[in-house]
């Protein structure tokens, strides 16, 4: 669902010039780049990092939203958030295996990546160090956070490297799912009780600067790095991290204020002569601490996923010694 | 009110009660699964689950027992039929916390409920209350696959290390001890059976029996005990528990659109 582009160093590009030139031809060309072909490092690397973030931050972003799946309020809010919920392990479930496939003439398995999580070498995105204090929040989730996913996932529907294309295709088609279902619950909220408006508000409050911050620093300048040129470079996104924010607050803020609902920013607005949404900009060295595994919630997420995988070790021991697949 | 239609109701009550507490405790464990394959196929049971739960509850909701959701969210404990093995928590720890749960305890109900609700969907494809009949021959096609994966579970884990043998064994030991009053139908047992709305449980429990012993090794030879008589009304802290947190957010305000 997520990704802002994070640090990465420039991989060594010591590769045969012959093939890498075929292989840019090909990008360049518009063509699919398969698991099994020829590809430069500093392309692999990129992928692995991309999309091992991607699948891991929809395997932790279950968890926020989870906090309210046996809570939701109806039985039907809770049919539809448990199948919400469920779809992002999908997804994550997908994008492991895609990541798989990259890692391994690493030798790098799934498991490496559970652990590189629960190390903190491997980051999940920021919007999952949050708190979801109220059902408002399990809503904002949905509507806000997988429309800003829906945003910067189109980004990348025509990416060059075909597995990832692929599941886009399917996870981008789900995702529109997730927003509706979140905008209902949103919906029910703004035409409700006063008490209910006001969770919706505060929820509000509490997301602006994590929705902000989910398409990352506009350069690398703010927080001393980005990788979206790479990305470009290699055909696998197209637009900037700016540009991806100013298309979501065309999208949403409309809507927003379309609901009664503010921001709490009173500088927002969109300025007829440069063309885009002027706002004030979140505190980045926040974003830094946060994605760090030192945001408010972190800790305790990561603590959860601990002991689901510790504590079911003994399961997937077992299914090794009866050598059958998993059921 | 006639007592048939009382029988009736309580009968309902039962089979919504049971399958809400399982999809509960199926809700709890969405993300925490050994692995993310198993985390998918086991919410999709759970939503299946949830899903027999509105029937059961729109079945009560047009013979005017009240909204599903009231019917879900405002029971008290006292008021519930469930069998009390089903409200038992999934292990230690809370969900979102600290969920210290047991896949044994998840595979042993799982496959031993499956296997019931399937002996006891059957015979109520024959109810004399139609409505009930369509709704079990509705629920029957998907709830088999329910059962075939946890009784796939079952035969893997008792066929591989010694500490799943044993983690197993144990909670096969618990359930035992725990889950008689699944083969009760309550107070008005004797009038359920006399108007042909179900089979005597007697039946039942020889057929559930009967499928066990082709899947479980060294099935306990003792008589099936419980702890409490769920279908009384009689029940556990944990469901007092459960019910606060699946109504947490729907008590802040019952009348509420949400």
């Amino acid at each position: 669902m997520y990704h802002y582009l994070e640090h990465q160093k420039g991989s060594n590009t010591n590769e045969d010039p012959i093939l890498y030139e075929n292989f840019m031809q090909r990008i360049e060309n518009g063509d699919k780049i398969e698991a099994n072909d020829w590809m430069p490092s500093e392309y692999r690397d990129t992928l692995i990092k991309l999309i091992s973030m991607h699948g891991i931050s929809e395997i932790m972003g279950a968890l926020p939203e989870k906090e309210w799946v046996p809570k939701a309020p109806s039985l039907e809010r809770k049919l539809a958030i448990m199948a919400k919920v469920q779809d992002e392990m999908g997804h994550g479930q997908l994008l492991l295996r895609v990541t798989e496939d990259l890692m391994k003439p690493y030798g790098r398995n799934r498991q490496h990546l559970m652990e590189d999580l629960l190390s903190g070498r491997l980051k999940f995105h920021n919007v999952f160090h949050m708190p979801t204090k109220t059902w408002a929040d399990a809503g904002m989730v949905g509507w806000l956070v997988d429309g800003a996913a829906i945003i910067s996932q189109t980004n990348m529907l025509d990416a060059s490297y075909g597995p990832y294309q692929r599941a886009l295709q399917r996870i981008c088609k789900e995702e529109v799912f997730h927003a509706q279902h979140g905008e209902s619950i949103i919906m029910a909220l703004a035409e409700g009780t006063d008490a209910q408006q006001k969770i919706l508000q505060d929820s509000l409050n509490r997301w602006w600067p994590s929705l902000l911050m989910f398409f990352g620093p506009a350069s690398a300048e703010t927080t001393g790095s980005s990788k979206q040129e790479i990305t470009i470079k290699y055909n696998i996104r197209k637009s900037t991290n700016e540009e991806l924010r100013q298309a979501f607050l065309d999208k949403y803020m409309p809507r927003v204020f379309s609901l009664g609902l503010t921001v709490p920013d009173e500088t927002m607005h969109y300025d007829d002569v440069q063309e885009k949404w002027i706002y004030q900009q979140p505190d980045w060295n926040e974003f830094k601490q946060i994605i760090q595994n030192k945001g408010p919630r972190s800790k305790e997420r990561l603590k959860v996923r601990e002991i689901a995988y510790s504590n079911n070790s003994w399961v997937r021991e077992a299914l090794a010694v009866a050598g059958g697949d998993r059921p | 009110m006639d007592k048939r239609n009382e029988a009736l109701l309580d009968l309902l009550y039962q089979c919504a009660d049971d399958d809400l507490l399982v999809s509960f405790r199926g809700s709890e464990w969405l993300g925490l699964a050994p692995h993310v394959e198993a985390d998918v196929a086991f919410s999709s049971i759970t939503q299946n689950t949830m899903g027999h739960a509105v029937y059961f509850y729109r079945l009560l909701q047009e013979l005017g027992e009240g909204d599903v959701d009231v019917l879900a969210h405002e029971r008290p404990a006292l008021k519930r039929r469930n069998a009390i093995y089903l409200e038992k928590r999934n292990g230690d720890g809370q969900y979102d916390e600290d969920p210290y749960f047991d896949w044994a305890l998840a595979v042993v109900r799982g496959y031993f409920y499956e296997t019931y609700k399937r002996v006891k969907l059957i015979s109520l494809t024959a109810s004399s209350y139609e409505p009930l009949a369509i709704c079990a021959k509705r629920i029957l096609p998907e709830q088999r696959y329910h059962l075939a994966y946890w009784k796939e579970w079952m035969k893997q884990l008792q066929q591989s290390s010694p500490i799943a043998r044993e983690k197993i064994r144990t909670r096969i030991e618990e359930a035992w001890s725990q889950s008689l009053d699944l083969f009760d139908f309550g107070q008005y047992e004797q009038t359920l059976l006399n108007e042909g709305y179900i089979t005597d449980p007697l039946e039942l429990k020889q057929q559930w029996l009967a499928e066990l012993q082709s899947t479980v090794k060294d099935l306990p030879s003792r008589p099936l005990e419980q702890l409490k008589n769920g279908r009384n009304g009689e029940h556990t802290t944990d469901l007092d528990v459960a019910l606060a947190t699946l109504s947490e957010v729907y008590q802040t305000d019952p009348v509420a659109q949400w």
